[in-house]
């Protein structure tokens, strides 16, 4: 069925009684060309470009629990490309190209919203990083500019201008970023692939893998066994879980983040800012909470759950930089399990063993890469050659000497 | 989260900052055969379990010392702290 705003209208003229499911709900058959672990944003974008761009046929998706359920529908909804380093640049502007076209491509309302980012700047020395970060940018074909402090006051002239620590100098605004509905990510890429023919199978935990030879042969499943030619892993938050079914061990840590949603308000805050000063980060959904986050909790973990301290740090942080937040009542937090990366980079690869494929270690910047990172595992999985934009995100880049490090912080997940 | 510190008694996981897994402790020698491969293997994979996890955790914010925390990642539940020290002591290692 075409979603249209006439179908809307028909529908709501004739009771609403012609909506059908957006996909099917299916048993796995015996076998499949493609499996691809994980039924989140990038594993339904995965088998969708790998349908529609790169020809795939007998393609099953199988997730473990309910698509939407996992990080994808835990996060903080920003997209963004305002990456510095060349390995990571291209990447991220081609995701967001890609976002930019989504909902025409999908067919489905995702609520793409570029609403532009703002990264707050409090030194000097600050200043000039966003100037490098602003020019290596624009370098790479994404969009950025610099503000002074008036620039800033006039897009929000509610924030703490004049804190005696951490002035505020101006900002570094990326015009073209913003945030988009995540769950709706989920549900159009769902509904799209289902649409080519990808079986979509929910309920179903991978819980071991067949290999012979250094050859992957299926998965085995709580619904059974599944045959493969190809085995994709998408499961960012359990990759080591899962790798080490295939005898793997990745260089990720699994940590907690968490995030946070206020009562609705009216509309305060246009697009989404970042304190420079603290890790606080914050935007306004369209139902009018605020919706904000900050550090991860630090520690390994695989509780969708963080402790106070962070909560504590993070709502410091939001009100020194926007004094008129410490009124507002916080409806709820939540923690989501994140792959962090010993170097805050991801990875998507082929492994050691043929025909097992592996995307992960996303830290908590997994939601901006969703249609870049099913393009080129897609890519990865059809042609076997890394897409061009994602050649960096080799799983032996640490053996070699490539790591991708942003934030320069060395072999630490918990700092990236 | 509350670390059972073996000195000072039950103590804030707040005052602690976190390094990782505790096979860091046991750093390899630079002069064996596959240096590389080993130093490769001791810096980026690390055990990464759902489940009973050791680790160690640095006490900053008070007495300055290391510990090796046993705690399950999936509960937050901590099971034994012991002083980082009298692990590698056991392992051998000169202090």
């Amino acid at each position: 069925m075409h979603y249209s705003g006439f179908r809307v209208i028909k529908e709501a003229l004739t009771g609403h009684k012609g909506w059908g499911p957006a996909w099917r709900d299916v048993a796995p058959q015996k076998d499949y060309d493609y499996v691809i672990i994980g039924g989140g944003g990038h594993g339904l974008a995965a088998a969708y470009y790998l349908a529609r761009e790169f020809g795939g046929k007998r393609i099953a998706v199988v997730e473990k629990g309910w698509l939407g359920g996992g990080n994808v529908g835990r996060n903080t909804t920003i997209v963004r490309s305002n990456y510095l380093l060349d390995g990571n640049a291209p990447f991220y502007e081609f995701s967001l190209k890609l976002w930019e076209g989504l909902e025409k491509e999908l067919n489905y309302n995702a609520m793409v919203s570029q609403r532009g980012i703002l990264n707050l700047v409090h030194t000097d020395a600050q200043r000039d990083a966003a100037r490098r970060r602003g020019n290596a940018m624009i370098l790479n074909g994404s969009d950025a500019e610099l503000l002074d402090t008036e620039g800033v006051r006039k897009l929000y002239p509610f924030l703490n201008y004049d804190n005696a620590r951490f002035p505020i100098k101006g900002g570094l605004l990326h015009r073209r970023g913003g945030t988009v509905r995540h769950d709706a990510v989920a549900w159009g890429y769902a509904r799209a692939a289902d649409r080519l023919g990808v079986d979509i199978i929910q309920n179903c935990e991978v819980t071991g893998f067949k290999i012979e030879a250094g050859k992957v042969l299926g998965v085995e499943t709580t619904r059974g066994y599944i045959g493969a030619g190809k085995v994709a892993s998408s499961v960012a938050g359990s990759s080591s879980r899962v790798m080490a079914m295939a005898g793997m061990r990745v260089p990720i840590e699994s940590h907690v983040l968490q995030a946070f949603v206020s009562e609705a308000l009216k509309p305060t805050i246009p697009g989404v800012i970042t304190y420079g000063a603290g890790h606080f980060y914050c935007s306004q959904s369209d139902k009018g909470g605020l919706v904000f986050g900050g550090d991860i909790d630090g520690y390994n973990s695989y509780a969708s759950r963080g402790n106070l301290p962070v909560v504590e740090d993070v709502i410091e942080s939001g009100v020194s930089l926007i004094p008129a937040i410490g009124r507002v009542r916080l409806l709820r937090s939540w923690g989501g399990i994140m792959d962090m990366s010993m170097d805050g980079s991801p990875f998507i690869d082929k492994t050691h063993i043929e025909g097992l494929y592996f995307n992960g270690g996303w830290c908590y910047g997994g939601f901006k890469a969703t249609p870049a990172a099913g393009w080129c595992l897609a890519h990865l999985l059809a042609k076997d050659t890394p897409h061009e934009t994602a050649t960096a995100y080799r799983l032996d880049r640490f053996r070699t000497g490539h790591a991708v490090d942003e934030k320069g912080q060395g072999a630490q997940p918990n700092l990236h | 989260m509350l670390i059972p510190h073996p000195l000072l008694g039950l103590r804030d996981a707040a005052e602690f900052t976190y390094l990782g897994d505790a096979a860091l402790i046991e750093r390899p020698e630079g002069d064996i055969e596959n240096a590389q491969d080993v130093f490769h293997n001791y810096l980026f994979l690390r055990d990464n379990p759902a489940g009973e996890h050791r680790e160690l955790w640095f006490h900053e914010q008070g007495d300055r010392s290391w510990l090796v925390v046993t705690r399950n990642t999936v509960t937050h539940e901590i099971i034994k702290a012991e002083l980082a020290r009298d692990v590698a002591i056991q392992k051998g290692r000169s202090t």
